[in-house]
């Protein structure tokens, strides 16, 4: 099974985790450069900034419902570990963006999205860990692809910088679930 | 010329929006997956469904919360606004929640287009 190249990678799995921790370093240090730079945020009500409310309100619901969706594949029983341990660590990872987005709207003057009650997945096709991971890969290849499709539209570059950040990790999570399945972890130069 | 075209219609294709090239749903739907972060086709997520998008006005689809400026863009669906909209979203209606660049390449949203169309007569949209 796909999974058994985490599994029989001991040391790869060890090089991932040191990976991960790095990457998550990154990320705080962009939080901590997004939430210190009060200065280069502007007020509420200037269109500018009306409109990155929307944006990072719209990469909010994105991320609470990919929070959702690995609480689903978590739930399931149907990941082992290690790859139980990586949907939740990734899951974290979600949680963390979800709270910068949160965090950053309210000081945008914005109201922040909330999580929905009850969010619809594909669960009828979820029948393997394989399934899991595949329908988490496309979660993740998408998200790198709003997440593009997003820094250039910031009107404040300093956002721009933090969804960059965010759309790093997202990569990371794709290449490694695409790993997990057994396929070319990176299979491009470029992402679009 | 007019051979081709009927030759692209007859393999599932179809003209651009701008009636330069046809549409190739297979590499559309290799595009798609880049609306997959918020979109599916057949169920509302972060965007709407795209199951029975066109000729649907725009803002339309019951319960989904739109923005303002999609409520009232007063815009309905065909290939031609899809594709004047996936240009530049935020240009084409300001205001709106999907805070993308856009599709820019007009060859890959033609793909896009006749995509969503076929998959618009697919089995999962006819639910």
């Amino acid at each position: 099974m796909s999974f058994l190249i985490l599994a029989n990678a001991p040391n790869a799995l060890e090089a991932r985790r040191a990976f991960l921790g790095n990457s998550g370093l990154l990320l705080s240090g962009a939080v901590v450069a997004l939430l210190a730079g009060k200065d280069s945020l502007a007020a509420a009500g200037d269109p500018s900034t009306d409109s990155d409310v929307r944006i990072l309100n719209t990469a909010l619901g994105a991320e609470l419902e990919a929070i959702a969706a690995y609480q689903v594949g978590a739930e399931s029983g149907l990941l082992q570990k290690p790859v139980l341990s990586l949907a939740v660590t990734f899951q974290g990872h979600h949680k963390e963006h979800a709270d910068l987005l949160s965090k950053t709207i309210a000081k945008l003057g914005g109201k922040a999205v909330t999580a929905k009650a009850k969010y619809t997945f594909p669960t009828e096709t979820l029948k393997t860990q394989t399934d899991v991971l595949r329908f988490a890969a496309t979660l993740e290849k998408g998200a790198v692809s709003a997440y593009l499709g997003a820094v250039p539209v910031f009107g404040n570059r300093d956002l721009a910088k933090a969804a960059a950040s965010i759309l790093g990790d997202e990569a990371m999570h794709w290449a490694i679930l695409r790993n997990a399945l057994g396929e070319i972890p990176v299979p491009s130069a470029f992402m679009s | 010329m007019l051979a081709g075209a009927v030759l692209a219609v007859a393999a599932g294709m179809a003209p651009a929006a701008d009636g330069t090239r046809p549409g190739d749903p297979k590499n559309g739907e290799a595009i798609y997956a880049r609306c997959l972060a918020c979109h599916a086709l057949a169920y509302d997520r972060t965007g709407p469904r795209h199951c029975g998008l066109f000729g649907r006005r725009a803002g339309s689809v019951k319960d989904f919360g739109y923005s303002e400026a999609m409520k009232h863009s007063k815009i309905v669906w065909t290939e031609k606004t899809l594709d004047h909209f996936l240009a530049n979203p935020l240009a084409a209606i300001p205001g709106t929640a999907m805070g993308y660049a856009g599709v820019t390449d007009a060859k890959e949203r033609a793909d896009l287009i006749i995509y969503l169309k076929q998959a618009n007569r697919s089995p999962s949209c006819r639910k």
